[in-house]
């Protein structure tokens, strides 16, 4: 079955390189759809869609609209052909806004048919019926720990009921034997044992602490997390997936959180910053959760509604100026008496985001993983080291420094970062 | 038969056939509470009384409800923009090169803005000249967010739109000069070149229209005189670095004597410097009536009402000249005249005279004595922030009430409001065909006009101006208008038919007649513009300048009055800003309040009293001023070095259209202000009751405390050891002396300091004038609430900086030290310090700024239970206020009483209605710093958000800080360089430099705290 399953899946990633690969090897001229896949990402994704329109059309059949000559003058350089009064050349300049495509004329003719071939290229149906089987991720670690404990939980079972059954034989021999067995009986006038309690001053004393004492724990604890909103995760008005930006596609936090390297704020990227990537990634592509219900049509769900948010007309490629902030809820809330930068632990302390956030990139609801409190701050500063390397600021206060402290290391706090001020204005 | 006795209550209890005792037994309530029909029926809730029970239930209920709901975080929504603006990244303050015109503060400054809020204004100090921001300037950041303001345009008081008022001006100026009507265009200075052509083009496309100059509070008779010997408008600019005798008659130019702005020059030449020979400073004379901040900073001071003034001028200006001179004078004026006459002629053309008397004939003698004696401080750039000029003002007002004018265009003046003549101006404006106001506010003339043009805040328009010949400056927006409002420019510009906007034609003016090739960019980034001026300006001598006559004339009876302008309040334009309703007068220290003062002989004489009433709060007699016209009732001030015979008010207060309730105090000066003379003749009665005043400095004297402020004179300075004059305090520890600051007689254990940065601030009391900039720049930064009058009353301002003002009881503070030295025994103690406690009649005054002293052994921290007191090695005494509980003993503990305690919530709170009460206002809030709750302790932080700052800046770019890298609010505000702030550890730092000058001395050294704020002691060229 496992065996089965891997050779599924792999059949299924790899069907199209082998198919190609096969193909590549019997008839070297012909187009090749896979290095066509490569130079259609390289060169034509930016503004070129298969099945839909983008900045350009589709190019999904796009052999079948135009002669091949054309497209190859057309692709090396589409503005002489306009210039040169091409019908058809014109035609499509003006359905698209006159917008100029970029010549390529470094695409050889052999390159632009891979292109075209790969925009023709259509899957076997087989391997499609193959892939909708779901495929569960093979988890060897947790169905190891989960067959032990069910071993266990069986093995005492069965010693018990072996120990129930002993006994009862034991007796039904016992019985058979004439053996007497004489049941204890129970003295009379004995105290009971809350009255025994109550008489032994010592236990009553011991008891009243102890329970004054937990209850102060337990309350103490309880007053403690108030205001700490360590996994606060609330919903979204656009469901933002970390872990398919930061996790899947390996986007870097800076990218959209750019404030951070230099400001106090890490700062919510504008919407603007989404669509420098939105504007060609409309629809979602990747992987499905299903029991949640994340649906690859609830993710391209998501994606318009950042669309109708930055007011983004997608079948005409162009903004319509009906814009409708977002407002996202707040995860991390710092109280207003704490003073916290961004870039002073990103730039110059080089902590990682991971370090406080958590690991976002697996994160499909972002929510607070660190408690933000004032203990959890301190410990850090007490324990992590400043990064002086090639830092000019750093020079003679590391010198002076080391050598008062008698250490090359200089923690956060022996560089003064536990004062109150430094924190509290 | 023995009967049962049945003792009954009620008879229905031996009725047996009721059922009601039953019924009680069984049910606690004989009705059934009626919850169920109130709550669950709507018509149940219209109808039913609720009973007090209920009532009880439902607030128990809901009060419940809302203590469990408030248990949960609330939801914070963060809404980023939908398209960043470039130059924006949230968290990271923005600066952009303006100025400001507001027809009374000329200045080229900084704006600081937090993603596209202004919240703090610098000073630009890089322009060539007026680049300083003085208090009000600081201030008029919180002028943006009035709430006040007119947030769209309004034809007979009721909203309209930009279209319709267009046309409507339009359609009126046209009938109007069909009908040959005359419509006069009445506007402050704008020094703004670009402005003077688009008015130009205005005139020729309706020659009607007549331009004419108001300004609030003008230097008309200067600028007249002015314009005789020089050939255009403008006024005199005067140069004090290049004077080494200053005689100044009633000229206050410390503070706004045409225009102000002379402070930073003059003080270049008031701090003596050993280090080349001996310390030099410029020796300044005064003569005036009202106690100034110039007259304070004076050498020598000598008090004399008006009339006196001009006789002193005139035989000045006689003994110079060689002429005869009839004027009689009193034997001290005489005696100081003298020495006035004899500096002039020793010194030559390292001379120099000014005068604010406003006199046409003054004037002129001031110019030719200048130029008499070539005074090398005439600039050779005159002045152009004033322009109104002889009577052509007095002309319009005429006509006005005549009738012969049939439209009036008011631009940035208020005249119902600031002519002496006001009541009538308003009648006769609501008569006239046409009346349209340009204004921020509906004020008091605006409210009469047809049409009211709402205008955009300097801080949102674009602009150009020539503030000084040659030195030109750019005004940029640095916000979006926050309303529906217009310029005045771009309204004429429509209005003409020009296809340009008032930037698109500023900047085609510039590139024309200004920049002479150099980039626009450069320009409006830098915010100035210098260009050298070949051309000498050439004096046209007058003949026959005679002065005699006129003076010798006096009515003894009368008082003089002499009109001044306040270092807080100006000309009144900005009376709706609490910061500046809250700022302390330097010299009375009395905030909220405009007051008559007087000298203590002439308050005596009428019977005015000032009192302290238990809590210590100064409450004043009331006064009735009168000039024949007008008469007001005024509270009275006795101000010490008030010249006998005369008595001092301030203008710009008593407003009250446009403007919060709260802040419609004082009474309104400018009904004295007749034929723009600011000074009158009066009379003054007495009237009954007391004024309650919010004052925030209840001692006035020293008492002979010589170790709070040191000073000395320049002969003591240059000749003596330092040791004779700066001592260190000492202490006897087994018999021996020992000075204070020695480990020996220490019981502290110090830090070690010597690592990373250890910050001092250093305040030289030679170069600080009092002027307050400070005071406003740090209630900006650092987000200080405004408390009102009656808090300030109970001395708990809030001021985190403080300016203490003190007068000496004798004729100087070295004899007030000798009399406090000669004292003995208690009962000479007693009858001696009594006295000490009176100001003298005309006192030397010193100024201190006092903030936290950060001492390195502070006596705040170790009485703090709670340890939000404590102290960080760079030298800062931190306060978390989080952790403060309120109990006040640091308060109480600390010698230098720096500490404020929050009594009250002042933000969001509708019993403390200023700028934290609404949005608008919270936009000026420096997001770096928080905003304090009720109870708790706080004080200057030394603007640890800043020098965290600079660390954190130099960290990012991988570099050491420099000298002048490290800056406080204060230290930036300070247009003197009064205030140096830095790192003591970088030897080669200026403030290193300083504190190891022989001026250097901590306040209260002997207490041995070990201040971080250092003071130079203060010498006096007397």
């Amino acid at each position: 079955m496992k065996i089965e399953l891997n050779l599924q899946s792999l059949l299924r990633n790899n069907l199209l390189s082998i198919l190609v690969v096969f193909c590549g090897i019997s008839y070297s001229q012909d187009p090749d759809p896979l290095a066509g896949k490569k130079l259609f990402n390289a060169n034509c994704a930016a503004c070129h869609k298969l099945k839909k329109k983008a900045v350009g059309p589709a190019l999904k059949g796009v052999t079948s609209k135009y002669e091949k000559e054309w497209l190859y003058s057309w692709i090396k350089n589409s503005s002489a052909m306009i210039k040169s009064g091409d019908a058809q050349a014109i035609a499509i300049w003006e359905e698209y806004n006159k917008s100029v495509m970029n010549n390529f004329p470094q695409l050889s003719n052999q390159d632009i048919d891979n292109i075209l071939a790969y925009t023709d290229y259509v899957p076997p149906p087989t391997v499609a019926a193959v892939s909708n089987v779901p495929i569960q991720p093979v988890q060897d670690n947790s169905v190891s720990n989960q067959l032990i404990l069910f071993a266990l939980v069986l093995i005492f079972t069965i010693l018990l009921t072996m120990l129930v059954l002993v006994n009862r034989t034991l007796k039904k021999i016992a019985v058979a034997n004439g053996v007497v067995l004489v049941e204890e009986k129970k003295k009379k006038n004995i105290t009971p044992i809350w009255e025994a309690f109550v008489k032994n001053q010592f236990l009553v004393f011991v008891s009243v602490v102890f329970l004054l004492l937990s209850s102060a724990y337990f309350g103490y604890g309880y007053l403690m997390q108030i205001g700490v909103d360590q996994g606060y995760m609330p919903v979204q008005p656009i469901h933002y997936s970390h872990k398919i930006h930061s996790g899947a596609n390996q986007i870097d936090c800076n990218y959209c959180h750019s404030s951070a390297r230099v400001s106090k704020h890490s700062g919510i990227p504008s919407l603007n910053v989404c669509m420098n990537c939105h504007v060609n990634i409309a629809e979602y592509n990747g992987e499905e959760d299903l029991e949640n219900g994340y649906t690859k049509d609830f993710y391209t769900n998501e994606i318009k509604k950042l669309y109708a948010a930055v007011g983004w007309d997608e079948d005409n490629q162009r903004y319509t100026g009906q814009i409708e902030p977002v407002k996202w809820v707040r995860i991390h809330n710092l109280p207003d008496f704490a003073y916290f930068n961004h870039s002073q632990h990103v730039s110059v302390g080089k902590v990682d985001c991971q370090n406080c956030h958590g690991p976002v990139e697996e994160m499909e609801v972002m929510y607070q993983y660190s408690p933000l409190t004032m203990g959890w701050c301190i410990d850090c500063h007490r324990k992590s080291n400043l990064k002086l390397e090639n830092n000019e600021y750093y020079q003679k206060i590391h010198e002076s420094l080391s050598k008062k402290y008698g250490v090359e290391k200089l923690t956060v706090a022996q560089m003064g970062g536990l004062e109150c001020g430094k924190c509290h204005y | 038969m023995k009967k049962k006795k049945t003792y009954w209550k009620n008879i229905e209890q031996i009725d047996k056939e009721s059922s009601l005792i039953e019924d009680i037994e069984n049910k606690e309530f004989a009705n059934q509470l009626p919850v169920n029909k109130i709550l669950l029926t709507q018509e149940g809730l219209e109808s039913e009384n609720t009973s007090r029970r209920d009532f009880l239930k439902y607030v128990g209920f809901s009060t419940s409800a809302a203590a469990l709901a408030a248990c949960e975080g609330p939801v914070i929504k963060s809404v980023p923009y939908v398209v960043q603006p470039e130059q924006i990244r949230p968290g990271i303050a923005n600066y952009y090169a303006t100025a400001i015109a507001d027809g009374f503060d000329f200045a080229s400054i900084l704006v600081k803005t937090r993603e596209g809020r202004p919240i703090k204004i610098e000073s630009n100090k890089e322009a060539p000249d007026l680049g300083s921001a003085n208090a009000r300037v600081h201030a008029s950041v919180l002028s943006l967010y009035d709430t006040k303001r007119i947030q769209l345009p309004k034809i007979n008081g009721k909203d309209s739109s930009w279209d319709v008022l267009k046309s409507g001006v339009l359609s009126d100026l046209n009938s109007v000069s069909q009908k040959q009507g005359k419509v006069v265009l009445l506007t402050q200075t704008f020094a703004s070149p670009t402005t003077s052509k688009i008015i130009k083009d205005l005139v020729t496309k309706f020659p009607n229209i007549e331009h004419i100059i108001l300004d609030t509070v003008p230097s008309n008779y200067a600028v007249e005189s002015f314009q005789d010997a020089y050939g255009f408008e403008g006024l005199l600019d005067y140069d004090f670095t290049k004077s080494d005798f200053i005689v100044s008659v009633d000229a206050d130019f410390l503070g706004d004597w045409q225009g102000g702005g002379y402070d930073t020059k003059y003080v270049k030449n008031r701090v003596p410097d050993k280090k080349t020979g001996n310390g030099r400073m410029s020796k300044h004379v005064q003569f005036e009536a009202n106690m100034t901040l110039t007259g304070a900073n004076a050498d020598i001071r000598v008090p004399a009402k008006p009339t006196e003034q001009k006789k002193i001028l005139s035989y000045i200006y006689s003994a110079v000249k060689g002429l005869n001179s009839k004027v009689k004078l009193s034997p001290e004026h005489k005696k100081s005249a003298k020495f006035a006459v004899d500096g002039i002629k020793k010194f030559g053309s390292k001379a120099v005279i000014v005068s604010g008397l406003d006199d046409k004939k003054i004037q002129d003698l001031i110019l030719d004595l200048n130029n008499h004696i070539k005074s090398l401080a005439i600039d050779n750039s005159a002045r152009l922030t004033r322009t109104q000029s002889g009577n052509e003002v007095d002309i319009f007002i005429n006509e006005l009430l005549d009738g012969k004018i049939s439209g009036l265009i008011a631009v940035g003046v208020n005249p119902v409001y600031s002519l002496s003549s006001g009541e009538k101006i308003k009648n006769a404006i609501s008569n006239l065909d046409f009346s349209l106001s340009f204004s921020m506010k509906e004020d008091e003339t605006s409210s009469v006009c047809k049409y009211i043009a709402a205008v955009p805040h300097y801080l949102e328009s674009w602009g150009d101006y020539e503030f000084k010949e040659g030195h030109y400056f750019l005004a940029q927006p640095t916000i979006r208008p926050l309303f529906n409002t217009m310029q005045f420019q771009d309204f004429v510009l429509s209005i003409i038919g020009s296809s340009k906007d008032y930037y698109a034609t500023i900047k085609a003016f510039w590139k024309q007649n200004v920049l002479n090739g150099k980039s626009w960019n450069k320009v409006l980034h830098d915010g100035f513009y210098k260009r050298s001026k070949k051309e000498k300006l050439k004096f046209n001598p007058k003949k026959n300048i005679v002065l005699d006559a006129d003076f010798n004339i006096s009515n003894e009876s009368d008082m003089e009055l002499a009109l001044y302008t306040k270092t807080g309040m100006g000309d009144g334009q900005q009376a709706n800003n609490p910061w500046l309703q809250e700022f302390p007068d330097p010299i009375t220290r009395v905030t909220w309040d405009n007051y008559l003062t007087v000298s203590s002989f002439d308050a005596k004489r009428i019977g005015l009293k000032n009192l302290n009433v238990a809590n210590g709060a100064l409450n004043g007699s009331y006064a009735k001023i009168s000039d024949g016209e007008s008469t007001l009732k005024i509270p009275v001030v006795i101000q010490p070095g008030q010249a006998k015979g005369s008595v001092g008010l301030a203008l710009g207060y008593g407003r009250k259209m446009g403007i919060q309730e709260e802040m419609q105090t004082g009474q309104n000066a400018f009904v004295f202000l007749k034929s723009f003379r600011k000074n009158q003749r009066v009379k003054i009665e007495l009237t009954d009751g007391f004024h309650e005043f919010a004052c925030t400095q209840l001692q006035n004297t020293l008492m002979g405390r010589g170790d709070i402020i040191k000073e000395t004179t320049l002969e003591v300075f240059n000749t003596k050891d330092k040791e004779h004059w700066n001592p260190i305090p000492k202490v006897s520890k087994n018999h021996i002396e020992t000075a204070v600051t020695s480990k020996k007689v220490d019981i502290w254990e110090s830090f070690d300091r010597s690592i990373g940065h250890h910050f001092n601030l250093s305040i030289d009391l030679n170069a600080c004038t009092g002027c307050g900039a400070c005071v406003i720049a740090c209630h900006s930064e650092n987000n200080v609430p405004v408390v009102g009058k009656r808090e300030i009353r109970k001395s708990r301002d809030m001021h985190w900086l403080r300016i203490d003002r003190y007068y000496s009881s004798e004729d100087s503070f070295e004899e007030d030290v000798d009399t406090k030295d000669a004292i003995s025994g208690i009962g000479d103690s007693l009858t001696t310090f009594g006295k000490m406690e009176k100001a003298s009649e005309n006192p030397q005054v010193a100024f201190q700024p006092v903030m936290c002293q950060h001492c390195n052994h502070a006596p705040c921290e170790t009485v703090c239970p709670v340890a939000a007191s404590s102290h960080g090695r760079q030298g800062q005494n931190h306060m978390a206020y989080n952790r403060c509980v309120g109990t006040r003993y640091c308060a109480n503990n600390c010698p230098y009483k720096v500490r404020r305690f929050n009594w009250f919530l002042y933000n969001k709170n509708d019993e403390f209605d200023y700028n934290m009460n609404n949005d608008l206002g919270r936009m000026v809030l420096n997001p770096d710093v928080v905003v304090r709750s009720r109870g708790v302790m706080e004080k200057c932080s030394m603007c640890i958000q800043m020098t965290q700052k600079t660390i954190l800046d130099a960290k990012l770019e991988g570099r050491q800080i420099q000298d002048g890298d490290f800056k406080v609010a204060c230290s930036s505000a300070c247009t003197t360089g009064a205030m140096v702030f830095g790192d003591i550890n970088d030897k080669e730092s200026k403030i290193s430099e300083l504190k190891a000058d022989d001026r250097m001395y901590h306040l209260l050294e002997s207490v041995g705290t070990k201040p971080n704020v250092i003071y130079q002691t203060k010498i006096r060229n007397t």
